[in-house]
């Protein structure tokens, strides 16, 4: 399968991304790892005029704390993510998921800004930085802003980028006191989407849950963050009956559809169940199970 | 667009098109037909090469993305003293039957084996979980992948 014809620039600067994007318009689309976009071109589902490669960019692959904050370059693969000792000594629900997204050929070259920008439902870090609070910083030629995931992710394959800006770092702040995450997927094999799939953290203070994050994927038209259940945790101690009432309400936010990996009710039903044992796992993690 | 791309140690400069995949410049450019297409659609991993040493499947990247890159094919792994070990493990283990995602297995087995010189059945599974076989139920992947690391640990003299 080929795509459509288009022009393809190759920047190295972000500067020069930047004035690329900002004369392109609409016109211009960004390629970095191109596992999605490369076979959306080929299905010319996607046909954009100009491809702006952003691989030949320095500095934008970094993970990294800044003060109180995780900082997560555009162009990390998921297999640095994967690897990254900052990511699995400290960031568990990261650690869980990264080595769960599609497969290993895959994670060679998918990055997680072009996760994100994609927007796909079926997004596995759409869900965990859903999770996590995460902020996405967005250049362009005017400036950065910082545009929270719950806004970011407006849509089914649809961000809030504009077309003039580029992705340069995903942000969440650093977790404090005890805390755990997981990311639980139940996928029919290695390299599907996810039948369900749910991003879980806690964090503790004073002996009560202080943060909580539920984020789920493959159950609606985008990433779905699970706000009732999260608020139904915070506050409140530690408890498997918690942790249920919890699944229930995010299985509530859910509105899956039926289709080959299984029905609406058996998927809503899997949200439930994640949810409580990924609750379980991060209270472990935290040391209050 | 003119760019150089450095295919099992040979530079090609080549006019190309942007949207031609990587995959069609290594099989109707260059002819090393060893590379296969299966799913064409980043699925299957047959189609997968060595860009600067780590697997990717070559049906999802455009050949303008390779400049200045190095590839290597299966055709890349024969050198003028024989096979390379994988090939012998493959070879000797049975570890093909129709022979169609084998290039691909051999690379990523390549790959693993450079950065974890004695593989359990697990890590070795994990690292082909990206590569369909649809003959062997991969047992004999995973022991020829296994004995090829060994062979190779075995005989420094080789590298």
């Amino acid at each position: 399968m080929l795509p459509s014809s288009f022009e393809y620039h190759r920047p190295t600067t972000i500067d020069e991304a930047l004035e690329l994007l900002a004369s392109l318009g609409d016109n211009g689309k960004v390629l970095a790892g191109g596992q999605s976009l490369i076979p959306m071109m080929k299905l010319r589902f996607a046909a954009p005029a100009h491809l702006v490669d952003i691989n030949r960019i320095g500095g934008l692959d970094s993970i990294e704390e800044v003060g109180d904050e995780l900082h997560i370059g555009a162009l990390v693969r998921h297999k640095q993510l994967a690897r990254s000792e900052l990511i699995t000594s400290k960031y568990p629900m990261i650690a869980a998921a990264a080595p769960q997204i599609a497969d290993p050929l895959v994670r060679n070259l998918g990055t997680i800004g072009g996760s994100l920008t994609h927007c796909d439902p079926s997004g596995d870090l759409g869900a965990v930085m859903l999770a996590a609070n995460a902020r996405v910083a967005l250049k362009s030629k005017d400036g950065e802003r910082e545009v929270p995931v719950t806004e970011f992710l407006a849509d089914t394959f649809q961000s809030s980028i504009e077309p003039n800006e580029l992705l340069t770092e995903v942000r969440i702040t650093s977790p404090t006191g005890a805390y755990g995450g997981t990311y639980l997927k139940l996928e029919r094999k290695v390299g599907d989407y996810a039948t369900v799939a749910v991003a879980a953290r806690l964090g503790m203070a004073n002996g009560s849950i202080g943060v909580a994050g539920i984020g789920l994927t493959s159950v609606g038209l985008t990433n779905i963050k699970a706000t009732a259940a999260e608020e139904a945790l915070v506050g409140q101690a530690p408890s498997q009956e918690l942790f249920a009432e919890a699944g229930r309400l995010a299985a509530a936010a859910a509105s899956p559809v039926s289709d080959v990996r299984g029905t609406d009710a058996y998927k809503r039903h899997m949200v439930e169940v994640y949810v409580r044992r990924g609750l379980t796992r991060s209270a472990e993690l935290a040391g209050v199970a | 667009m003119e760019v150089t791309i450095t295919v099992n140690g040979t530079a090609h400069t080549l006019d190309l098109e942007p949207r031609q995949l990587l995959v069609h410049v290594i099989r109707e450019q260059l002819r090393l037909t060893g590379t296969h297409i299966g799913c064409d659609s980043t699925s299957c991993g047959a189609c997968t090469v060595l860009y600067d040493g780590t697997p990717v499947k070559s049906c999802t990247l455009f050949g303008v993305q390779a400049d200045g890159v190095e590839i290597t094919t299966v055709e890349g792994l024969l050198t003028a003293a024989g096979l390379d070990p994988m090939q012998a493990a493959f070879k000797e283990h049975h570890g093909l039957q129709c022979g169609y995602c084998t290039p691909g297995m051999m690379l990523v087995g390549k790959a693993l084996i450079e950065e974890n010189t004695s593989p359990s059945d697990d890590e070795v599974r994990t690292a082909i979980s990206g590569n369909i076989c649809r003959c062997t139920g991969y047992m004999n992947i995973v022991t020829a992948i296994q004995a090829a690391a060994a062979a190779t640990t075995d005989a420094p003299a080789n590298a």
